[in-house]
């Protein structure tokens, strides 16, 4: 049976993490079609079909579905699954809301953040914080698995799949979208950043990560943080690693003035290369560092940033 | 408006946690459990709208074994009115304790139930949208402000991009997020008083509720470990080891 891979967009491309899924359920089975629904969902659509290993594009044209409500895309999902034996999704913050109310409404249960398909009804999937790798088996019929974009390559383009216009249903009337505050940012998206700086409580202010944003722009970098900066308003809560934040595994992490707590750990342990600058040298963060530089960070990080090369 | 909060007994947060030489989970005996840190911020959450008179009586509930009552005396230290328990020594998925809630806010007829996002030992985050689900009620996910008006609810939720804001129908079901409140602690007086509250016991069975598990763990295993690398001595070292030796930058 195929495969429903449904994707968030942003009105013009489905989001980056969407190849990630494909690539996920290419090896739950062979038939892979994606769900994009939306309001003026075309362009979305085009860039879901030129995805490597789709094989069919259902677009779902509606008003409801412009903000990604959980109450009015679920049901459509639902509507859509006896034809599949996978429901996949990004475990972002569009799947983690929209995925169980899915899986509960099928009476099924759900596979949160796969890392590793082992066949079609086996996952492996980090518990506590990642200090413990759980492989479940699901008896479901259909099975809704929500897996971690991190841990599966983005398949190429270049794909010309065709795009099928599907019948949503009414809207819920439970809910309604209001408004967004987002985070503005030049810079590149935390979760594909190929280079992440990341700040925590010992930059001691918000204004003291102008420090961070500086090294950032120079090395083409993400931006990241620690809970404590988090909460202490040093930076928006988008910017928390870790956890109950977002999972990041770039080619290069800068952790500085974090000491490494579990929680955060959890976030960015899968970082090809781990840096970590603080004062503390008993500090945990320097036992998943790859290089760790013991000493003030408000003298160390000036010095880096005018030691790199401008990217 | 009663209120109906769900408190999860978990391994505490602080705890290194180990997995079992037989790899068949994560060794739970004499370990430090505690409140899953989500749940005190939904316990703290409901707490401040009885205080402002937007809600009559606060309901702890908790899934699990005996000791669960722990888990509900600390809600009722902290400030709830009673608790609720269903007793059960089977493993609960998410699923399972989304159904054994549904069958307790059938009874109760809460105006609103507040879970945690994710409870810190299984990491699922889903039982708040399953129920949801299972009730035919909105859902306000990681919320990070909440403020209810006539019939509905306003909800600042974490999102990827920042911070959204919805507008649902009430009754609903609210997920924790971490910024939502900082939860008090129980003073001794309370802890104290807490003793008297009451606490019903019930049994899946009594509730109509089959928990049998759906997915079946195969086995846990610790992940791979990251060996410690180098400390450098100055800039100039780290900028040469991340250009020439990890080809980074
Ligand atoms: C339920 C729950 C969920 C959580 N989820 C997350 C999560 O998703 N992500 C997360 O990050 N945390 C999370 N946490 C919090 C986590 O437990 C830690 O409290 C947090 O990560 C600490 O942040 P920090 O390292 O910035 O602060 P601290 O632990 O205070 O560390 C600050 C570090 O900065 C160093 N430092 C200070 N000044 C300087 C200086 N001038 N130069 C160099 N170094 C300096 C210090 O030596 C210290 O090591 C969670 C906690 C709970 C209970
Ligand atoms: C005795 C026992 C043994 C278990 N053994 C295993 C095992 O070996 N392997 C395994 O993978 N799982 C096991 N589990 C199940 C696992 O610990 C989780 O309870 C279950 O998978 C739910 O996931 P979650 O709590 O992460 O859900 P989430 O959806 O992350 O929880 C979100 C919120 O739902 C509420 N909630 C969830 N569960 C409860 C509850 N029981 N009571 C009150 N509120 C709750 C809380 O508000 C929580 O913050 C066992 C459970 C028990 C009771």
């Amino acid at each position: 049976m195929a495969i429903l891979v449904v994707a968030a967009h942003d009105g013009k491309t489905v989001r980056a993490n969407v190849s990630s899924a494909v690539a996920a359920a290419t090896q739950m089975g062979s038939d892979v079609h994606v769900l994009v629904a939306g309001s003026n969902a075309g362009e979305a659509a085009k860039s879901a079909a030129a995805i490597a290993g789709v094989a069919k594009v259902l677009q779902a044209e509606d008003a409801a579905y412009a903000n990604w409500l959980a109450e009015d895309i679920a049901p459509l999902v639902v509507k859509l699954a006896p034809g599949y034996s996978h429901i996949v999704m990004a475990a972002d913050s569009v799947g983690k809301n929209i995925a169980p109310r899915v899986a509960a409404l099928l009476d099924v249960a759900q596979i949160s953040e796969a890392i590793q398909v082992v066949s079609p009804d086996t996952f492996v999937r980090p518990i506590y914080a990642g200090n413990a790798m759980a492989t479940v088996q699901s008896g479901d019929k259909i099975k809704v698995v929500t897996i971690r974009p991190t841990n599966f390559k983005a398949g190429a383009g270049g794909g010309s799949a065709p795009i099928e216009q599907t019948a949503g249903g009414a809207a819920s009337g439970l809910s309604s979208f209001v408004g967004a505050e987002l985070s503005k940012s030049e810079r590149p998206e935390l979760t594909s950043a190929k280079i992440v700086v990341s700040g925590g409580r010992g930059l001691a202010s918000g204004e003291n990560f102008k420090m961070l944003e500086a090294l950032a722009d120079k090395l083409g970098a993400g931006l990241g943080a620690s809970r404590a900066a988090v909460d202490a308003g040093y930076v928006p809560n988008d910017y928390q690693v870790g956890q109950t934040g977002k999972v990041v595994a770039p080619d290069l992490y800068i952790a500085i003035g974090i000491s490494g707590a579990i929680q955060h750990l959890a976030g960015m342990k899968d970082s090809k290369t781990i840096v970590a600058i603080n004062k503390d040298e008993e500090a945990p963060i320097f036992q998943v560092a790859d290089y760790g530089i013991v000493g003030d960070l408000f003298q160390i990080v000036p010095e880096l940033t005018a030691a790199v090369e401008k990217k | 408006m009663k209120v109906l909060v769900a408190v999860k007994r978990v391994i505490d947060y602080n705890v290194k946690i180990r997995v079992k030489a037989d790899n068949t989970g994560v060794e739970t005996a004499n370990v430090k459990m505690s409140m899953n840190p989500f749940d005190e911020i939904a316990v703290e959450e409901a707490l401040r709208m009885k205080e402002k008179g937007l809600a009559t009586e606060v309901i702890a509930f908790s899934a699990g074994p005996a000791q669960c009552q722990e888990t509900i005396r600390t809600a009722l230290a902290m400030g709830a009115d009673r608790g609720i328990l269903v007793q059960t020594d089977a493993e609960l998925q998410p699923l399972a304790v989304a159904k054994l809630l549904k069958a307790v806010v059938d009874k109760e007829q809460p105006g609103l139930v507040i879970v945690g996002k994710q409870a810190i030992d299984d990491d699922s985050n889903q039982t708040g949208q399953m129920l949801a689900a299972l009730l035919g009620w909105s859902q306000g996910t990681f919320a990070n402000k909440l403020h209810l008006a006539d019939g509905s609810a306003e909800v600042k939720r974490e999102v990827d991009g920042g911070l959204e804001n919805i507008k649902i129908k009430l009754p609903a079901v609210i997920t924790t997020d971490l910024r939502l409140n900082e939860p008090r602690y129980a003073s001794l007086p309370n802890i104290m008083k807490a003793k008297k509250k009451p606490i019903e016991t019930l049994a899946p069975d009594a509730l109509g509720v089959d928990v049998a598990p759906r997915l079946k763990t195969l086995k846990v295993e610790e992940p791979p470990k990251r060996k410690a690398g180098i400390k450098v001595k100055t800039v100039a070292e780290l900028v040469d080891k991340l250009r020439n030796e990890a080809g980074v930058i």
